[in-house]
């Protein structure tokens, strides 16, 4: 009792909670500032620091493999990006703010599919899926990882725009229907301009999760189509090398920047 | 026109309206589906479709080259606790092996799922003590971790432990040890790149349930003379239940379906699920038994957020 001698009870107060909080985030952020940290280093050590330097930046972006990662992973995840956002856009649409209709749990429930499938197994099964697509239409290319893609990243992209629409209410919309606006009008100028930022929201979402995706990507990407992670998960199996810390690091920034955005737009609210 | 006007009794125009609402009606659910219908149908055509497909491939036998050679066989499922003799077909011999990978990764992702408890609730409940601006921020921080590539951080974690790392310079630099630890590629590895990578799962949804909790039960417990740690245990571990089981789940599924954390951190040599399903389906060229492995981890999860849904419905229904 008497350790507490003159501070008040603090009723919310568990002993050690805090230093177990501050535990983690170092915890969390510890590797990932060490990585950071060597991919600016001089020597070709990742173990011993000796001076600052930009020469793996630099070899990274001189290096063909790297390079041409770097476009197969913005091809994918910006193709997979721009239709699961349109889909998710209309499927929130039809899920939102009306009264529970017929079939939307089990239309909810087919959104989320891929959330609740462990990841390799998506893989495995996309792989077999694939393999006899192939087989029977003879049909090969890019487009079956841009599909795979955008599957994983239609519910990543619905939540978003989801959210954001149920926030809406419909006065406004009401409004312009009184003022013989025509129902495309309407959604033009009413509806569209008030859930874009849900829509942009839901777009990075998905941006990132392409991006970032490496199970799914090792499974069914074919020859000439390795994205980054994949580029890079080959290249730590092989040996490491400070060039794909500097890598890493791009992509750590990429993702950080946009889900940096995400935070600052969902604070502004409807 | 008039004349319909002319003839309607109330009868007949209260029967107008009411199929022109019924038309309305049948017009907005048809334009919700036809809205709902491309995300639906793809991810029904290349997510749901293939889980079916997967399903007969288990039955069928394996192909020289990878694939599947369509007459029907439960090789498969047999495979994983028997072994074929080589020169009699019919003679089977118990091969724990693949038992012993999924009793492996259950107890991994179990052991991981616990540490993330122990470390994530403490955390949470920090957080939800803090006041409403540094609370953001703290939960930005926690956040953060899981949008960035989860290969990336499995990595870095790989810089950090292994033999010439930072844990190891640090532990011979204050002279606990003078010989490198070797952490990499055990279990103990695989634990911590779990812990690593699920402990946001964790943290967010205990933190969601203890935002909700009322202190004045915990003000009520100390006017009651209870200590802190009865506190806690009686009041305010349960009051958050439903957190702590959907951290649980949140964290189990993943840790059981990893794939990147035990091929980097275990060195590929100590396989779980994942591996093992990866394995077929690439240089052991099993199609057959990788599907079967797979639909058997996919059904546990499924079992097991059926088990939990009704247990926590039957709570809710009782409460």
């Amino acid at each position: 009792m008497a350790k507490r001698k003159g501070r008040p009870f603090d009723l919310k107060s568990q002993p050690g909670f805090t230093q177990i909080a501050w535990g983690c985030v170092v915890f969390l952020y510890a590797p990932i500032l060490v990585l950071i940290a060597f991919s600016f280093n001089a020597n070709r050590s990742v173990v011993r620091w000796t001076e600052f330097s930009f020469d793996w930046y630099v070899a990274a972006f001189q290096n063909e493999g790297i390079r041409n990662a770097a476009i197969v992973s913005l091809k994918v995840a910006t193709s997979a990006t721009l239709v699961a956002t349109t889909f998710a856009t209309m499927a929130a649409l039809a899920t939102t703010r009306t009264a529970p209709f017929r079939g939307q749990g089990v239309a909810f429930g087919i959104i989320n599919q891929p959330l609740m499938v462990p990841e390799i197994v998506t893989a495995v099964v996309t792989l077999s899926f694939f393999a006899l697509v192939k087989q029977i239409t003879g049909l090969t290319g890019i487009g079956y990882l841009i599909l795979a893609h955008t599957v994983f990243c239609i519910p990543f992209a619905y939540m978003p725009i989801r959210a954001r629409l149920e926030d809406m209410n419909l006065t406004l919309e009401q409004a312009a229907a009184d003022l013989y606006a025509t129902p495309f009008r309407i959604f033009r100028r009413v509806t569209l301009p008030l859930m874009a930022p849900g829509i942009l929201a839901g777009a990075m979402l998905a941006f990132v999760v392409s991006l970032d995706d490496v199970i799914i990507t090792l499974m069914i990407s074919g020859p000439g189509e390795t994205t980054l992670p994949i580029y890079i998960f080959g290249q730590i199996r092989r040996g490491i090398t400070p060039e794909i810390n500097a890598v890493s690091t791009v992509l750590l920034g990429v993702s950080v920047l946009l889900v940096s955005s995400f935070f600052l737009i969902g604070r502004k609210k409807a | 026109m008039s004349v319909r006007q002319e003839i309607a009794t109330p009868a007949e125009a209260d029967a107008a309206l009411r199929a022109a609402i019924r038309q309305r009606e049948r017009e907005a659910f048809r334009n919700r589906w036809l809205l709902l219908a491309p995300a639906v149908g793809l991810i029904g055509c290349v997510g749901l479709l293939p889980l079916a497909l997967t399903m007969i491939y288990s039955f069928l036998e394996p192909g020289t080259y990878g694939g599947v050679t369509w007459s029907f066989s439960t090789g498969a499922y047999e495979q994983f606790l028997f072994d074929r003799d080589l020169f009699d077909e019919t003679i089977l011999t118990f091969n724990p092996s693949y038992v012993i990978i999924f009793a492996r990764s259950i107890f991994l992702a179990l052991v991981a799922t616990v540490g993330t408890l122990i470390v994530g609730y403490p955390t949470a409940y920090f957080i939800a003590t803090r006041p409403r601006e540094s609370r953001n921020l703290w939960l930005f921080l926690i956040t953060l971790p899981f949008w960035t590539n989860l290969l990336i951080r499995t990595y870095a974690m790989l810089l950090i432990i292994r033999d010439e790392g930072l844990v190891n310079a640090l532990l011979m630099g204050v002279g606990v040890v003078n010989q490198p630890v070797g952490i990499l590629y055990t279990d103990f590895a695989v634990f911590l790149g779990l812990i690593y990578s699920f402990l946001p799962f964790m943290v967010l949804p205990v933190y969601a349930s203890l935002e909700k909790l009322d202190f004045r039960l915990v003000e009520a417990a100390y006017d009651l003379y209870a200590t802190r740690w009865r506190v806690l245990r009686r009041v305010v571990i349960p009051a958050t239940r439903p957190g702590i089981i959907a951290g649980c789940i949140l964290v189990f599924i993943p840790g059981l379906g990893a794939y990147i954390t035990p091929e980097l951190l275990g060195g590929g040599k100590k396989l779980m699920i994942g591996n093992m399903i990866a394995l077929q389906f690439g240089t052991a060229r099993n199609w057959p038994f990788g599907s079967a492995a797979a639909l058997i981890l996919m059904a546990m999860v499924v079992l097991m957020l059926f088990v939990v849904m009704r247990r926590s419905g039957r709570q809710m229904s009782h409460g």
